[in-house]
C-alpha cells in the first residue's frame, strides 16, 4: 500500500493540517464513516479534484479500502477526477430551464469558451458543466457558479459573467456573496465555514411574489389569541373584493420589478 | 369556532423573508422565534407529538405523510435485548425534484425557522442529534445554515440543557455532493453514513432501522419549519387553513411560462386557476398547454385540470400527486416530446443503478423517446414505449423509476397526437426559439 502520510517515501502524501481537518472532521458524527462526503469536499479544496492520495487519506483515516471510497467518489456529480476551473459554471438544462433558454445558454458558452461539457479553458480560469434542476425554477433560466446561484440568466448576460471571471472582475451571485474560487467554495462544503453569510440579500423577487401580493391585499392568515398581529376578522370583509383586483395588483408588482432591476432577480432586497 | 374567512395568500413561512436581515438570530427572536420551545418544553414528548397529530399537518416534501404520525412510530423504551438506541432526526434538505426551488429560499432568508422546529421534533421523537442534510448545490444556503446552527449555539438554543430543561442537542449541518436519488428517505441515510447514496429496502422502515439502524425520522424541510407555528398558535389555528385531509398552509412553487414566478404561500386547496390570477396568469400573448403540480415526477396536467384543488386528495383524484407542489407551467410554445425527452435524460442519469428495471429502463426509455423526438419513430415505438413504462412501474426499491414513467404515460395519454405528429412529418413541428424567454413577443412555434 502506498504511504500516504507527509512524511512517507513513496508518495509525497497530504500535509499534516489537512490531514488534522479531515480527522476533526470525524469528530461530528457519530460514526466515522460519516464524514466520507464532507472530507472529499476537503480534499478537492485542498487537490483540486479527488487525487489518488486523498483516498487514500481518506480510507486510511476511516479504516476502510481506497477502493470503497473511490466508489463514493465516483457516485457524486459534484467530485471531480479533472481538475475543474477556479470558477466551475454550471447550466441548468434540465426541461423548465432548457426550454425558456438554458440550452441557448449552455450552446453559446461552449462555443464561446471553445470547451465541451465538463471541460476546462486552457487558461485554467473556467470550467463548463450542464447541470441538473439546481431548485430555483423561478428564477429560469439558471446558471451556477462555484454554486452560487446567478439567476435569470441570458445568452448575452451568460457570455459577460464568464469574460469578467475570466478577466479577474469581481462578480456577485444574484442572489449571494461575491463569488469564491472553486476551491475555498469546497471548503466550507466541506463545514468550514467562511465570513460571507452574511452577504446578499434575504431573498430575490420571486421568493417574494406572494408576499408582495399579500401585503399589497391584507391578505393574512387567521389571527390568533397568541399572536395579534396577522389580519384582524375585520380585514376579511374587504378581501373578497380586493381579490378580484388580485391580477392588476400583480401586474403592478411586474412593473415595480422591471423598473428597478433590469436583470431580473438581481435587485437586492436588504442590503 | 365558527368557520373563518380565510384570505387567498396566508403568508405565514414567508411571513419575514422581507425583513431586515431576517436570517440573523437577533431578526428571528425579533419575531418571537425561539419562544416556542418554552412552550414545548413545558408540554410532555408525547403531548408534543399529539400536538402536532392534531394539527394535520402532512410531509411538504412529497409523499404526504402525517408529520405526527410519523414522529409516534419511534419506538420508545429499550430494545427486545434491553439495549437503548439513540433516536435521530435528519432533515431532508437535498431539494432537487425538476421544479421544486421552496426549501433553498425559506433556509437562505429564514434558517432559524428551520432550526426550531428541528429543537421541537427532536425533543418530541427524544432525539438529541440531529442532521440536516442540504444538497451541495446551494453553497449560500450551506453558509446561512452553518452560521444559524452556530448562533443557536450561542445562545443556548441547541447545546446542553436547552432552555433549563435538562433536554440536550446536538445539529449537524451536512452538505451532499450531487445526486438526485439522495432525497429518497433510504438513500438519503446511506449518503449520511458516507456511502454510494442507494436505496434500502423496506421494510424495516427507518422509524426502527434508520441511520446507523437506529429509530430516525425524516422529515422534509417545509415540514419541519411548520412546526414552530402549529407550536406556537396551536392546532386549531393551523387546520382552520387547508381542506378536510390536507391541511395548513403551504408553499406553492410557481414557475415557467408565467408572468410573474415565484413563491405564493396558500391554505391548501387553492387552485391553479386561483393562483394563476392572483400571479398575473400565464406569459402575455400565450395559453397554457400543460402543466405538472408537484415536480416531474408527478403526471402532467392540462388546462382542463385548473380548477383541480390543489390537495393531495384532489391532485391524487385528478389523476396526478400533489408532490412538492412544484407549479411547471408551459405554454403552447413547448414541444411535449422534448419536454418528456428532457425529463427522461435526467431520470436515466440519475438512476443509483441499484434496480435492473431502473437501472436499464430509464436507458432504453431515452432511446426509444430520442428516436421519436427526432421524428424518426414510429406507432409500434409509442407502443413499446408504453410496454417499457409498463415493465419499469412499481419494479423498484425507491420510486425514481415510478417518477421516470409519469411524464411519459401522462403525456401520451394528452398529446399523443403529438408524438404522432413528430414521426409523420420526420421531425419537430416546434420552434425552440419561441418557448425561450428571450424569445420576441408574439413569437410562436
Amino acid at each position: 500500500m502506498t504511504e500516504v502520510r507527509s512524511n512517507g517515501s513513496a508518495q509525497v502524501g497530504l500535509d499534516a493540517n489537512t490531514l488534522a481537518d479531515l480527522v476533526s472532521i470525524t469528530r461530528r458524527y457519530p460514526e466515522a464513516r460519516s464524514a466520507l462526503l464532507p472530507m472529499l469536499h476537503l480534499v478537492q479544496s485542498v487537490e483540486g479534484r479527488v487525487t489518488a492520495r486523498g483516498i487514500e487519506a481518506c480510507a486510511d483515516i476511516l479504516g476502510i479500502s481506497a477502493a470503497e471510497v473511490s466508489g463514493v467518489a465516483t457516485f457524486y456529480t459534484m467530485y471531480k477526477r479533472r481538475t475543474v476551473g477556479d470558477y466551475h459554471v454550471g447550466v441548468c438544462t434540465n426541461t423548465l430551464c432548457a426550454v425558456m433558454g438554458g440550452d441557448v445558454i449552455f450552446e453559446r458558452l461552449k462555443e464561446h469558451l471553445d470547451v465541451g461539457n465538463d471541460e476546462t479553458t486552457e487558461d485554467g480560469r473556467i470550467s463548463l458543466e450542464h447541470i441538473e434542476c439546481n431548485a430555483a425554477c423561478d428564477y429560469a433560466p439558471v446558471m451556477t457558479v462555484n454554486w452560487e446561484l446567478m439567476d435569470n440568466q441570458t445568452p448575452e448576460s451568460a457570455t459577460r459573467l464568464v469574460d469578467d471571471l475570466r478577466a479577474g472582475v469581481e462578480v456577485t451571485s444574484t442572489r449571494g456573496p461575491r463569488i469564491c474560487t472553486w476551491r475555498e467554495a469546497e471548503r466550507v462544503l466541506a463545514g468550514f465555514p467562511d465570513d460571507r453569510a452574511d452577504e446578499g440579500p434575504a431573498a430575490g423577487q420571486a421568493s417574494l411574489l406572494g408576499l408582495r401580493i399579500a401585503r399589497k391585499n391584507g391578505w393574512t392568515a387567521p389571527s390568533t389569541e397568541r399572536e395579534g398581529d396577522p389580519g384582524s376578522p375585520a380585514d376579511t370583509a374587504q378581501q373578497a373584493v380586493e381579490q378580484s383586483d388580485a391580477t392588476d395588483d400583480a401586474s403592478a408588482v411586474r412593473v415595480e420589478e422591471s423598473g428597478s432591476d433590469t436583470h431580473g432577480g438581481k435587485d437586492e432586497v436588504d442590503e | 369556532m365558527s368557520e373563518p374567512d380565510i384570505s387567498p395568500l396566508t403568508p405565514v413561512l414567508t411571513k419575514h423573508w422581507d425583513s431586515d436581515r431576517p436570517w440573523t438570530l437577533e431578526s428571528y427572536e425579533g419575531t418571537g422565534g425561539y419562544a416556542a420551545l418554552d412552550t414545548a418544553f413545558a408540554m410532555t414528548q408525547d403531548d408534543v407529538i399529539a400536538l402536532v397529530k392534531d394539527s394535520g399537518l402532512r410531509g411538504r416534501g412529497g409523499a404526504g405523510f402525517p408529520t405526527g404520525m410519523k414522529w409516534g412510530f419511534i419506538p420508545q423504551g429499550p430494545e427486545k435485548d434491553g439495549t437503548v438506541k439513540p433516536h435521530y432526526l435528519v432533515v431532508n434538505a437535498d431539494e432537487s425534484e425538476p421544479g421544486t426551488c421552496k426549501d433553498v429560499p425559506l433556509m437562505m432568508a429564514t434558517p432559524h425557522t428551520l432550526l426550531e422546529g428541528v429543537i421541537l421534533a427532536c425533543y418530541a421523537i427524544r432525539a438529541n442529534h440531529a442532521f440536516i442534510y442540504v444538497r451541495g448545490e446551494v453553497l449560500h444556503v450551506v453558509r446561512r445554515l452553518q452560521r444559524a446552527v452556530q448562533e443557536a449555539y450561542l445562545a443556548g438554543h441547541l447545546g446542553e440543557d436547552i432552555h433549563g430543561s435538562g433536554f440536550d442537542l446536538q445539529v449537524t449541518v451536512h452538505a451532499g455532493a450531487g445526486a438526485y436519488i439522495c432525497g429518497e428517505e433510504t438513500a438519503l441515510l446511506d449518503s449520511l453514513e458516507g456511502r454510494r447514496g442507494q436505496p434500502r429496502l423496506r421494510p424495516p422502515f427507518p422509524a426502527v432501522a434508520g441511520l446507523y439502524a437506529a429509530p430516525t425520522v425524516i422529515n422534509n424541510v417545509e415540514s419541519i419549519a411548520s412546526v414552530p407555528c402549529i407550536v406556537r398558535n396551536g392546532a386549531e389555528w393551523f387546520s382552520s387553513m387547508g381542506t378536510e385531509k390536507s391541511k395548513g398552509m403551504t408553499l406553492y412553487s410557481l414557475s415557467g411560462h408565467v408572468r410573474n414566478p415565484g413563491q405564493l404561500e396558500a391554505p391548501l386547496g387553492v387552485t391553479l386557476r386561483q393562483l394563476l390570477d392572483i400571479a398575473g396568469g400565464v406569459r402575455e400573448g400565450h395559453q397554457l398547454k400543460f402543466w405538472t403540480p408537484g415536480g416531474s415526477s408527478t403526471p402532467i396536467l392540462t388546462a382542463e385540470h385548473l380548477d383541480v384543488p390543489l390537495d393531495y386528495e384532489g391532485v391524487g383524484a385528478a389523476g396526478s400527486m400533489l408532490g412538492t407542489k412544484a407549479l411547471q407551467i408551459f405554454d403552447e410554445t413547448t414541444c411535449i416530446v422534448r419536454a418528456v425527452l428532457r425529463w427522461t435524460e435526467f431520470y436515466k442519469h440519475e438512476s443509483c443503478g441499484k434496480c435492473t428495471p431502473c437501472r436499464e429502463g430509464t436507458w432504453w426509455l431515452v432511446q426509444t423517446l430520442a428516436r421519436l423526438e427526432q421524428g424518426k419513430g414510429s406507432e409500434a415505438d409509442l407502443e413499446t414505449l408504453l410496454d417499457q413504462c409498463d415493465n419499469i412501474l412499481g419494479r423498484s426499491f425507491c420510486a425514481l423509476a415510478d417518477g421516470a414513467v409519469s411524464p411519459i404515460t401522462s403525456s401520451i395519454q394528452y398529446f399523443r397526437q403529438e408524438y404522432v405528429d413528430h414521426f409523420t412529418r420526420g421531425g419537430c413541428p416546434f420552434d425552440p426559439a419561441a418557448a425561450t424567454l428571450f424569445a420576441p413577443l408574439g413569437a410562436s412555434a
